[in-house]
């Protein structure tokens, strides 16, 4: 089947079947290589993905439910203030270890700090807890999002 | 090469500048042959010092970008910043200016490379410190040639030569054509900074690829895309050992979008290639998709039966039969036991476990057109991923040339290279055609090389005044084809071993096809548990705690002597540095004042593993569902002098910390009719951010060189929680993963 999907702002066609899907459309097809592929069951959260805004689980999403939606990747997330802020307290943090779980950790918190600038410390763990990190950096991925989303609060004072 | 040098006098001729080969961008490559560097390469247990060829670390552009190649694969132990830091360090480098490259595979060059065993900090911290001080002596020395001045006017700063009576300088990049010129010093005779002197080594750096990740850039093996490549999936036995016998692929060829399906035949080590059959696609997807469409007849043969109930109900009755080997015997034992005025006895066993690395096992592999396999390889040990494929396919070592890429975790699982062996099997069938394999979560599960399960059926003899006075154990371990796996041993060293004049540990084993290799500190993952349960459990009958016990059994040895081990001379286990890590970790977890019995509470557990010293304090809760919450971590640990980067050393202590939590509530790889019944996410549960604690680590800097970091954090902090679960609860847990319904 022949599809147009916006991705970070462009059209992009593709030929897959329906039921592919999203991520191996990105990742195979496109050749966006950012959004990962962790369990393929929606359970790990590796391949969060924005569609809309909205984080959604990419390895789970068939290219023929996307429709005319806006998808966003993590080649798209500095494209927003959050996504850059979050991006650079991710670094400056030495937030990650192999770095492979981030990409989804990075797009579920910027989704969360969009519906939610100013999370307490038990709802950044709620919104989070969809995200395996085999390597366990959790203490600095609940540190970095409080410290964007302080810096935020800061800002809008 | 000195010869060179003193013809041409200390004029260098520009001339000879040029020949020695510009980089394009105007900077030089440092290609010097440093001569062999001891204590660099080792290539098993026991082996003695070994030299390495060492060569082509450094590059330095006229525009003072220094390029240092990282020599170990990045599993995301922060090795590729690290090593490089060694080497900047002792240049005298702008680490600003600093950029690292992966380092090709080159054991030739490079000696070991290796992500494993807590190995790259002490086999590289000298070194990699020699390199960059033999680097630093060569600018310096361009630098006095080009000024016609002594070298001992000179210093080097911050990536600049300095003349110390002018104050005039030069630039590492306006040195670097000629630097490459001058000899090479003897690597083992140059001299090393003072400690005082580091201005890098010390400091929280961030990992190097860290703003490449965090912007989604492909950097991962599975990352890898080259033109015209296709992705593979794999169908391989279910059951350990079982052997293809008939297979229909018609079904599966017919799926739109399949390119090629064909049968691979594969022999009995599962390192190497086993039977299964090969799914070519475009897109993974569809290739992983079309395995539904296989109708395969395995013949699983005896191993088919195999389960772990099965192996529950063997150790038993090995238990009741007399132990087949021994780790260690020394005095009396029986005698000890006939005089004793208690005997505490207690078994405990713990499962297999699989390593799950994030990024499931993948491996890119060409057979190109001079019938050179080219791969890129998410490899913790490129060198026996290496061997495997020229084994496996008849290759000569020059036909095998391999990519290292960075790693999404290893946990010891990317010591077995098989998904190598595997990715080059089947590109060898499409010549010309790039091949991406790709394992799915449930291949991962279900085709590791496991933490092997283990039993052990323990008594403790105590005499009228409480003191311990005799030791019998029996470990029921498995092996394979008679042979106990490394990773299924106990060392003749394990603690209490040569603290107690009376001591028996004996051995039987299961054997099984299950392959068992190397998870995050092997042996010590699962010895620690029972060690230190069990020695709780004997100091709570002495009337006191576990801690007490340890320091006084610490106080009664000396320091060992070095012995040999698989780095060489290595330091042998310090009592003191023990007691000093308990003691550290008692005070920060506030031991003193801890309480026992409401359902929450402390509990203790040291360890020594990868010449790395933790004691831990762990706080733990029980509710009345038996649910258990940890809540803090109180870690003290000793690897050293230096912490190299605070920033990577915190990461693999936090990260080993939650990963014992983890395996110790909810862990375990179950087998059933011969296979893994544990398939994903779901039914092996990683621990997830919630269960997170606060977590308190601090580092005592004794007077040794720094050693690794990658595992000895983890080992403790298991029974530190079961013991926190028994002080919560007066519930003892002597089997993993936790049972919940025990606790209630
Ligand atoms: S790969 Fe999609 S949730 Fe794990
Ligand atoms: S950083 Fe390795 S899985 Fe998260």
């Amino acid at each position: 089947m022949a599809y147009q999907v916006r991705i970070n702002g462009e059209l992009r066609e593709l030929d897959v079947p329906e039921d592919m899907p999203l991520l191996w459309a990105i990742r195979n097809e496109i050749g966006l290589l950012g959004t990962k592929f962790g369990c393929g069951m929606g359970l790990c959260g590796a391949c969060t993905v924005h569609v809309d805004g909205v984080a959604q689980r990419s390895c789970s999403l068939p290219v023929g439910s996307i429709g005319t939606a806006e998808v966003t990747t993590i080649e798209g997330l500095g494209d927003t203030e959050i996504g850059r802020a979050l991006q650079q307290v991710w670094v400056e943090e030495d937030v990650m270890q192999c770095g492979y779980c981030q990409a989804g950790q990075l797009m579920n918190a910027s989704a969360l700090l969009k519906r939610n600038p100013a999370p307490n410390a038990r709802q950044i763990d709620a919104a989070m807890s969809g995200n395996i990190c085999r390597c366990a950096c959790y203490t600095r991925i609940r540190d970095a999002i409080a410290q964007v989303a302080d810096k935020g609060a800061k800002a809008n004072v | 090469m000195s010869e060179q040098i003193e013809q041409r006098g200390p004029q260098l001729s520009r001339r000879g500048l040029l020949r020695a080969g510009v980089l394009a961008g105007g900077g030089l490559a440092l290609t010097a042959s440093l001569p062999m560097v001891a204590r660099a390469a080792v290539t098993g247990a026991g082996a003695a010092v070994q030299p390495a060829t060492l060569n082509a670390y450094v590059t330095i552009g006229a525009d003072n970008i220094i390029t240092i190649a990282a020599k170990n694969p990045e599993v995301g132990q922060g090795i590729k910043t690290m090593l490089p830091m060694l080497i900047a360090e002792e240049m005298d480098a702008d680490w600003d200016m600093v950029r690292i490259e992966q380092a090709e595979f080159n054991p030739a060059k490079y000696g070991m490379q290796l992500a494993g065993g807590s190995f790259s900090t002490p086999m590289n911290w000298i070194p990699m410190r020699q390199v960059g001080a033999a680097t630093r002596a060569m600018l310096v020395q361009a630098a006095a040639l080009r000024w016609g001045v002594p070298v001992a006017g000179l210093k080097a700063e911050k990536g600049k030569i300095v003349e110390i009576s002018s104050g005039r300088s030069l630039s590492f990049g306006d040195v670097a054509a000629d630097a490459a010129l001058v000899p090479v010093p003897d690597l083992a005779s140059v001299p090393l900074k003072a400690d005082k002197d580091f201005t890098i080594i010390g400091r929280s750096i961030a990992g190097i690829d860290s703003q490449r990740i965090v912007e989604g850039k492909p950097i991962f093996g599975v990352d890898t895309m080259l033109p015209g490549m296709r992705y593979a999936a794999f169908e391989r036995a279910p059951i350990f050992g079982a052997k293809l016998v008939s297979a229909n692929l018609d079904a599966a060829r017919a799926v739109p979008g399949v390119e090629d399906v064909f049968v691979l035949e594969g022999g009995d080590n599962p390192e190497l290639l086993v039977d299964g059959v090969a799914i070519i696609a475009k897109n993974w997807w569809i290739a992983n998709k079309a395995r539904e469409q296989l109708e395969i007849e395995w013949d699983g043969g005896q191993w088919a039966s195999h389960s772990t109930a099965g192996y529950d109900a063997k150790a038993q009755e090995l238990f009741g039969q007399a132990p087949t080997s021994d780790i260690a015997v020394s005095g009396d034992v029986d005698a000890a036991f006939a005089a004793a005025a208690k005997v505490v006895e207690a078994d405990y066993s713990y499962p297999f476990l699989a390593h799950v690395p994030m990024e499931p096992q993948n491996c890119t592999s060409l057979l190109r057109e001079d019938g050179v396999m080219e791969m890129w390889a998410p490899t913790q040990m490129p060198q026996a991923g290496h061997g495997g494929v020229c084994q496996q396919l008849g290759l000569a070592p020059e036909k095998v040339v391999v990519h290292i890429t960075r790693m999404g975790g290893g946990f010891g699982r990317r010591l077995t290279n098989d998904f190598m062996v595997q990715s080059a099997a089947i590109a060898a069938k499409k010549p010309g055609v790039p091949i991406q394999l790709i394992w799915s979560r449930q291949d991962d599960l279900r085709s590791d090389f496991y933490r092997p399960g283990g039993y052990h059926r323990l008594r403790a003899a105590l005499d009228e005044s409480g003191k311990l006075t005799g030791f019998d154990g029996h470990f029921v371990t498995f092996s394979t084809g008679g042979k106990v796996n490394f990773n299924a041993a106990m060392g003749g060293k394990e603690f209490p071993i040569h603290f107690l004049d009376n001591l028996r540990y004996r051995q039987s084993a299961i054997d099984t096809r299950v392959p068992m290799g190397s998870l995050r500190a092997p042996q010590s993952n699962a010895l620690s548990f029972v060690q230190q349960s069990f020695l709780d459990e004997v100091a709570r009958e002495q009337g006191r705690d576990l801690p007490a016990l340890m320091l006084e059994l610490l106080a009664s040895r000396d320091e060992f002597p070095e012995e040999n081990g698989f780095l060489g001379k290595q330091p042998g286990f310090s009592p003191k540095r023990a007691t000093a890590v308990i003691e550290k970790a008692l005070q920060m977890g506030g031991w003193e004042g801890r309480t026992d019995g409401n359902r929450r509470a402390k509990g203790f557990g040291f360890y020594f593993s990868h010449l790395g010293y933790f004691a831990e304090v762990v706080e733990a809760s029980v509710d009345a569902r038996g649910q258990v919450s940890v809540h803090n971590v109180w870690a003290a640990g000793d690897v050293g002098r230096h912490i190299i980067n605070p920033f990577g050393a915190m990461n693999q202590v936090e990260g080993a910390i939650i990963d014992g939590i983890g395996q110790a509530l909810a862990l375990a790889v179950q087998i059933e009719s011969g296979a893994v019944v544990q398939s994903n996410f779901h039914d092996y549960p990683i621990p997830r951010i919630p269960a997170t604690p606060q977590i308190e680590v601090e580092f005592i800097k004794s007077d040794n060189d720094p050693t690794g970091l990658g595992e000895p954090a983890l080992p403790p902090v298991i029974p530190a929680l079961t013991n926190a679960i028994f002080a919560a609860t007066g519930k003892r847990i002597r089997s993993l993963p936790i049972d919940k319904a025990q606790l209630v």
